[in-house]
């Protein structure tokens, strides 16, 4: 009988990422709601050290895969090794992040395991010993409950940024094991030859608790100045709308909306855009929204808990410059 | 080189979404359908390697009949042939059951690549590329924006942006590969390449003549089961705040962001 919780945490270049936290905190909220343990599991190279912090969040043990073949996420390798680390433990629920490891490994894991498998959750709940999710699809524009067959485990990915992290405590530890499994080079059949830091060295907007974002209303490249200003007054990531990055004022890598990114800081503020479906869609699960436009038809104010309707060139650095007496 | 892409038809990224009276899908009448967004990324890019090294490009598309348009797009941008994987018994499939059908399908096309979008823009699962390289047992590289193949065609490298930064990928083929916005600008397809598409062959296959048991899929056979679909939660009405000048304005949003929603 399957039986217990399990989360797979994430690791980068050795450091703990903060989706783990997300995973271990809701993992934790499950396993007492069915009367079960939490196993946290973390892979990776010379990172036993790292494993007993997970206790404190209330995983009762942590399963570490030590090697220097995993230091580096590569989908074969993990994906053999987490299958085999499931296998032998049994879990009833497997929790994963919906980053770009977790999306990458959940396809590749659920049919390794012929589970199903719920991408991208934002609420979780156990009924009769199954786990229900709830997941946005067609970007927000919907929501699907979901729940599984008998298979076991009931596998999803959790959108980051969604689940509260609970307070460590100290008090708490975790039985810290090493996973038995075996790995052969010839099975991996990916390897990252480089690894390119972004430029903008802010938080990705995927993982951002605050984001300013910018549309057609910024009239150009030059015209994210005075957003740049207000997010590093904040410290908050820039994204932009699609028309704003097929304009080529921004890369790809700010596009927020269906066709780009789905996000979910505690601060959305919108300037000079409109509000097209498909970009309230990539930022319908933003805990408070604040919308900046001229037009005071624009669709984005009717999604917005705050709005300005006035010229945002105007607005924006006033707000970076009120923003700095409060804080 | 021979090149696949897998594609999905979905409703049009400008569509209402409305849920349809069993609640439980969405209701279709009303709906566009159109050609997933990520995979056209996938078509052109194959349409691309084939002019530099020549080969054949197949399309596969699963589900109604009405994929077959989908697929005719896809052969009028330039790809040589198309399959359709059409049965009633895929009604309702999920993600694992839709990846063992497309597999079963690529196995009987000679590839080196294959291309899948990152994800479908209905469904926003992103799980059958991974899957269907499972199925076929090759290495997969998620979420490109770049790629390169080495001058003999064997090696792949490709860019797959990650939170922060951007990892550089490298595999052999045969590979699956799932297609980002970036990777590349998709084509339109010109006039006389719409009229060469009419020609072009575009074989259906159903689940039988995949060899595959209609059993195993459909909605009863979901791994993941479906308990509803709900429109989704809206938000309370905001609070437009006035003033006589943006000063003014700005003033009361900071105290407002920094009092009332405790965000800054």
């Amino acid at each position: 009988m399957a039986q217990g919780v399990m989360i797979i945490a994430e690791q980068r270049d050795g450091d703990i990422r903060k989706i783990s936290y997300e995973l271990t905190s809701e993992g934790k909220r499950l396993a007492d709601a069915s009367g079960q343990e939490l196993t946290a599991v973390l892979l990776g190279s010379n990172i036993k050290d790292k494993a007993a912090l997970f206790g404190k969040y209330g995983a009762k043990k942590v399963i570490v895969a030590d090697d220097p073949r995993l230091a580096k996420y590569t989908t074969d390798a993990y994906a053999s090794v987490i299958a085999q680390i499931v296998k032998a433990a049994g879990p009833a629920i497997l929790l994963l992040g919906a980053s770009s490891q977790g999306k990458d490994l959940a396809g590749r894991l659920a049919a390794k395991l012929g589970v199903g498998m719920a991408q991208d959750c934002t609420k979780f709940a156990v009924e009769g010993g199954k786990l229900v999710a709830t997941r946005p699809i067609y970007a927000g524009k919907a929501y699907a409950q979901v729940s599984y067959d008998d298979s076991y485990p009931n596998m999803a990915t959790a959108r980051p940024n969604v689940m509260a992290i609970i307070p460590p405590n100290d008090a708490l530890t975790a039985e810290v094991v090493d996973a038995a499994f075996t790995l052969d080079d010839s099975a991996i059949k990916t390897k990252v030859v480089d690894a390119i830091k972004d430029e903008s060295g802010k938080v990705d907007l995927t993982e951002a608790d605050k984001i300013v974002s910018g549309g057609r209303g910024m009239k150009g490249p030059e015209g994210f100045d005075v957003l740049e200003k207000l997010a590093d007054a904040i410290r908050a990531s820039v994204g932009a709308s699609r028309s704003a990055v097929d304009a080529g004022w921004r890369t790809q890598n700010d596009q927020v909306g269906q066709t780009g990114k789905v996000v979910s800081p505690n601060l959305y503020i919108a300037c000079g855009i409109s509000g097209a479906i498909q970009h309230l869609a990539g930022m319908s699960t933003s805990k408070y929204v604040v919308a900046i436009n001229k037009d005071p038809e624009a669709p984005i104010f009717q999604k917005a808990d705050y709005g300005i309707v006035d010229d945002l060139f105007n607005v924006v650095p006033a707000l970076t410059e009120e923003i700095k007496k409060v804080i | 080189m021979n090149i696949i892409v897998c594609m999905k038809q979905v409703p049009d990224t400008e569509a209402q979404i409305k849920i349809g009276p069993d609640g439980k899908s969405i209701a279709e009448n009303d709906i566009k359908w159109v050609m997933n967004p990520y995979d056209e990324y996938g078509v052109e890019e194959a349409l691309r390697l084939k002019e530099k090294f020549g080969g054949e490009v197949t399309v596969i598309g699963l589900g109604p009949k009405r994929v077959a348009e989908s697929i005719r797009t896809a052969l009028a941008m330039g790809a040589d042939k198309g399959i359709l994987i059409t049965d009633p018994a895929l009604d309702g499939s999920d993600s694992l059951a839709v990846a063992k059908a497309l597999a079963a399908a690529i196995k009987t096309v000679s590839y080196d690549i294959i291309f899948a979008g990152q994800r479908g823009v209905d469904d926003d699962s992103g799980l059958v590329g991974a899957a269907i390289a499972e199925y076929l047992d090759i290495p997969q590289i998620s979420i490109i924006t770049k790629l390169e193949v080495s001058e003999d065609g064997k090696t792949v490298k490709a860019n797959r942006p990650v939170e922060g930064e951007t990892h550089v990928v490298e595999a052999n083929t045969p590979v699956l590969l799932t297609t980002q916005k970036g990777l590349n600008e998709p084509r339109y397809a010109s006039l006389p390449g719409i009229m060469k598409a009419k020609k072009k062959p575009l074989d259906e296959k159903t689940l039988e003549s995949l060899g595959l048991n209609a059993a195993e899929f459909g909605k009863d056979a979901r791994k993941l089961k479906i308990v509803a679909l709900t429109p989704p939660p809206q938000r309370a009405a905001g609070k437009i705040i006035d003033g006589d000048s943006p000063q003014t304005k700005a003033a009361q949003l900071a105290k407002l962001l920094h009092e009332e929603a405790k965000v800054i």
